[in-house]
């Protein structure tokens, strides 16, 4: 184990890069999460839709994600496509993760928006909104506050999956650690480094999350 | 009595799975009529309400609403409900929404009236059911009273020509009963044409032009007020009432 001193020392003199990494690490987590909550509205609806086809669709999707490891995911939009079409690392990476993220983003909207009292839909109903405007309107807005805890949960998740990244060649912040680790023979200190990064990103997150929620729930009953 | 026939409803049937909740139902509601469906639970009565609706799916007979046969298939039923205001027993208040956003959210996105017109109706619509000092905070703020009265509000907002109400007292405390059913007398009495679905016997015999007894998913009698309770006909009215004036 390294001495404090020494990991205080190289944290210290480490982070500019780190820094650098910790925002992509960042901005790969946070797209890929938006675009995981556009993939998982779009199957969450088709999961509930009385259509029974795009229901099989929809949890064919979510059978292939949770099915299949997060690097076998990214490896084979990584490799599999750039044969196909060139797509940039970072968009590989992106997509790969909003892909992986959608699927359980997905399980999370059903599950809400199914914890929605029935009775809302039929009042919305009953005055002459269609199925379509009554979830836009009345069901979506209530599911989307109960779902902020468990998105909050995938955030976290999604921003420590981010580090499979570093498989392909994405500098984020465990590529980054590794890589100086194994340059500088001291691959402990980085290690514990790029711990505390993570530590500080999720801690940070968590209080957003916790702060969204509470002006939120303002209105709630 | 205007002679306008509002609803019809004929040789009605409903089953879930084996259950067979509405037998042969035939009923009819002229305009400016107040009909209370009474009867214990289970004998079909909010099935019934909730048919005339289209919330529940009939498996045979017809229902024609202002002269009108009305089918799924044929009809846009969206356009149907926003002449049928329906009042349920859980009030179902947008919970998201301020009072004034409950009640001005179907004029607006359903029948695209300019919002500061839907703004004004529903103020007054408040002020009328005594709510209107209530009207930016959330339901969660209400009583179970005020958010019925919410609900009523926001079902007079669609300007509908019927209103329906599924055991709107049910879900409320004793002391909360009083102001809903005073809303309700004053809609009866301004000449809205009223199916309420009700354990009420007092609101039933005060306001009601005609009281249909169901059981086990038929209609038994139908009757004025005074007749049914002062003079039922068939046994099982004669029990029904016994029951619940024992209450």
């Amino acid at each position: 184990m390294p001495s404090f001193s020494h990991f205080l020392h190289t944290f210290i003199s480490s982070k500019n890069l780190f820094i650098d990494a910790a925002l992509l690490t960042l901005k790969l987590t946070v797209v890929s999460i938006l675009i995981g909550i556009l993939f998982g509205l779009f199957f969450a609806l088709l999961k509930i839709s009385r259509i029974k086809v795009l229901g099989y669709i929809s949890n064919a999707y979510v059978f292939l994600v949770r099915g299949t490891p997060l690097i076998v995911q990214i490896f084979i939009l990584y490799f599999g496509f750039s044969g196909i079409f060139l797509i940039p690392d970072f968009w590989a990476a992106a997509l790969a993760l909003a892909f992986h993220n959608g699927a359980y983003i997905a399980e999370i909207f059903r599950g809400t928006i199914q914890s929605i009292d029935k009775g809302q839909m039929e009042a919305a109903r009953s005055l002459g909104m269609t199925r379509i405007l009554a979830m836009r309107r009345i069901i979506l807005p209530q599911a989307f506050k109960r779902a902020l805890p468990p998105l909050g949960n995938q955030f976290i998740i999604g921003l420590k999956d981010s580090s499979l990244a570093a498989f392909i060649s994405m500098n984020e912040l465990f590529n980054v650690s590794t890589t100086l680790g194994s340059n500088n023979f001291d691959e402990m200190t980085y290690l514990l480094i790029v711990a505390v990064y993570y530590l500080i990103l999720v801690a940070v997150l968590t209080m957003l999350v916790s702060l969204f929620e509470k002006r939120l729930a303002v209105s709630d009953r | 009595m205007n002679e306008r026939e509002m609803i019809k409803i004929e040789n009605l049937h409903k089953s879930y799975g084996s259950l067979h909740v509405l037998k042969d139902i035939n009923m009819s509601v002229y305009e400016s009529e107040v009909v209370c469906l009474v009867g214990a639970s289970g004998s079909g009565k909010s099935t019934l309400l909730r048919c005339l609706n289209f919330l529940e799916k009939r498996e045979g007979g017809r229902i024609s609403i202002r002269g009108e046969e009305i089918s799924p298939e044929t009809h846009n039923i969206n356009n149907v409900r926003q002449t049928v205001g329906m009042v349920f027993q859980h009030f179902n208040l947008f919970p998201h929404k301020t009072v004034l956003e409950n009640v001005i959210e179907a004029p607006i996105m359903v029948k695209k009236i300019p919002k500061d017109q839907a703004i004004a109706e529903a103020k007054e619509l408040l002020q009328k059911v005594g709510l209107l000092d209530k009207a930016n905070v959330h339901p969660s703020k209400l009583s179970g009273g005020q958010k019925q009265r919410v609900a009523i509000a926001r079902s007079l907002a669609m300007k509908p020509d019927i209103m329906l109400f599924d055991e709107p007292t049910s879900a409320l405390d004793p002391q909360l009963v009083g102001e809903v059913l005073a809303t309700m007398k004053e809609l009866a009495d301004e000449g809205m044409t009223m199916v309420v679905v009700t354990h009420e016997m007092g609101f039933a015999r005060e306001v009601a032009d005609w009281i249909v007894f169901m059981d086990d998913g038929r209609i038994i009698e139908r009757d004025r007020p005074d007749e049914f309770f002062d003079h039922p006909k068939e046994q099982r009215t004669k029990e029904f009432l016994q029951a619940t004036m024992l209450k």
